[in-house]
């Protein structure tokens, strides 16, 4: 009963944000089109904290929950009803970098929930008695072990997605704010690819490694997995390693990008971050998450390209144009 | 490899979804006047702050001595709350700048 409400309510949700993103797309409709979509977010959330179980148990941390909401409610109103009219975009930006900062969070919590997990016990008896057991349990925990490397490639897809968009919207923040000056180097671009290469590579290291501790045989016969992916410090190093690259490329994305193309690439960041709120959709199969987040990396990909050509400029134009340098820029 | 197209089989319908969102947003979002790019952008922005669900899922399943995921969970809810909702609001007052200025 309470599962079906919850999945009305996440149905609706995800029917009032495109019903409100197109309604935003007319000047007529723009302002109802907002409440829609917000009213939508509204019935989504209620329904998350009071509806949702997992494995027939109810959420708990109620205090912390509603503390952390009334925190954010409270500062982001002030925040958002001070703002000036002209400092608008660079308050969006703010709240995109949030959001991403969120995804980033979650997904942190949720890595060390998955390599911690208590699953994998280490089998070494070889009593034929425990053999067929062991082999059963075995069976059981490579199937975990497939989940387990689909969940993890979902977890650090979030993460860097997340993180880039955070650690890029506060840099495009300190722009608009003029706190940020232009910076580039020469060679950038290369460095910014090939620390975007060494975060793949890094990724697919880790969920590959996550899928071999799964199931593992030894010369001797005996079946054994690893008591913790935990225990294996190579794999907490590699995902923090690829949390601080994410926020450099972040960073370096940003920096030589122009002050007066900025809302170009707060709108790019923005479909980042809708990507990343995706990825929690999928972790969690979650409609409302997946259905909100991919239509905003969508649409806020083609708001991007939208932009540029409104500017005469192309998105290639506005990311690599300037480069060069200062006077690429202009 | 495999583990990844077992994930992609195990969530099938969920791909499904993904694939006609990408195609919906991008006809929803097609015919917009440039004068609405900015209110949209950050009203887009206010809805990827459904990513707040899940920070409530994470922080309401945390285990009370669990101090990592009960503070890196907080700050999550926090953040998410403050993009749904500064998103939110700043875009009410974008577009209400914007209806004022068309009926004077």
């Amino acid at each position: 009963m309470q599962a079906s409400l919850l999945s009305i309510a996440y149905l609706i949700g995800s029917v009032t944000f495109i019903i409100g993103l197109k309604m935003l797309s007319h000047p007529a409709s723009a302002r109802k089109g907002n409440l829609v979509a917000a009213a939508g977010m509204f019935l989504a959330i209620a329904g998350t904290i009071f509806l949702y179980e997992e494995g027939g148990e109810k959420l708990h941390n109620y205090g912390w929950i509603f503390s952390g909401l009334l925190i954010g409610t409270v500062i982001g109103v002030i925040a958002a009803r001070k703002v000036k009219m002209t400092a608008m975009p660079e308050m969006v930006s703010m709240f995109n970098g949030m959001g991403g900062a969120c995804a980033m969070l979650i997904s942190i919590v949720e890595f060390n929930h998955l390599t911690h997990s208590p699953v994998n016990a280490v089998l070494n008896d070889t009593s034929v008695s425990n053999l067929v057991e062991s082999i059963a349990t075995l069976i059981t925990q490579a199937s975990t072990g497939v989940h387990v490397g689909g969940k993890l490639l979902i977890i650090l897809l979030g993460l860097i997605i997340g993180t880039v968009s955070f650690a890029g919207s506060v840099i495009a923040w300190g722009k608009l704010n003029g706190k940020v000056k232009d910076f580039a180097f020469k060679g950038q671009h290369i460095v910014n690819l090939t620390m975007l290469a060494v975060i793949v590579i890094l990724a697919t290291y880790l969920v590959a490694v996550i899928n071999d501790s799964y199931v593992m045989v030894n010369e001797n016969g005996r079946y054994f997995t690893h008591g913790s992916i935990g225990v294996l410090p190579e794999i907490n190093i590699a995902f923090y390693i690829i949390l601080a690259l994410s926020i450099a490329y972040g960073v370096l994305f940003v920096m030589p990008i122009g002050g007066a193309d900025m809302p170009v690439v707060i709108s790019l960041l923005n479909s980042f971050t809708g990507v990343a709120a995706a990825c929690g959709g999928f972790l969690y199969n979650n409609p409302v998450m997946l259905t909100g987040g991919i239509l905003v990396g969508s649409a806020g990909t083609i708001l991007t390209i939208l932009m540029c050509k409104a500017m005469n400029r192309s998105l290639k134009n506005v990311l690599i144009g300037s480069f060069g340098g200062p006077k690429a820029g202009g | 490899m495999n583990a990844v197209l077992d994930f992609l089989q195990l969530h099938i319908e969920m791909v499904y979804i993904v694939i006609l969102s990408i195609f919906l947003g991008i006809e929803v979002i097609s015919r917009v006047p440039a004068v609405l790019h900015t209110p949209l952008m950050s009203g887009a922005n206010a809805i990827h702050g459904v990513v707040i669900i899940g920070a409530i899922i994470v922080m309401g399943k945390a285990e009370s001595d669990n101090y990592l995921a009960l503070v890196l969970g907080f700050l999550a809810v926090i953040l998410g709350t403050l993009n749904v909702v500064g998103g939110f609001v700043v875009t009410d007052r974008m577009l209400e700048m914007f209806s004022k200025k068309k009926s004077k």
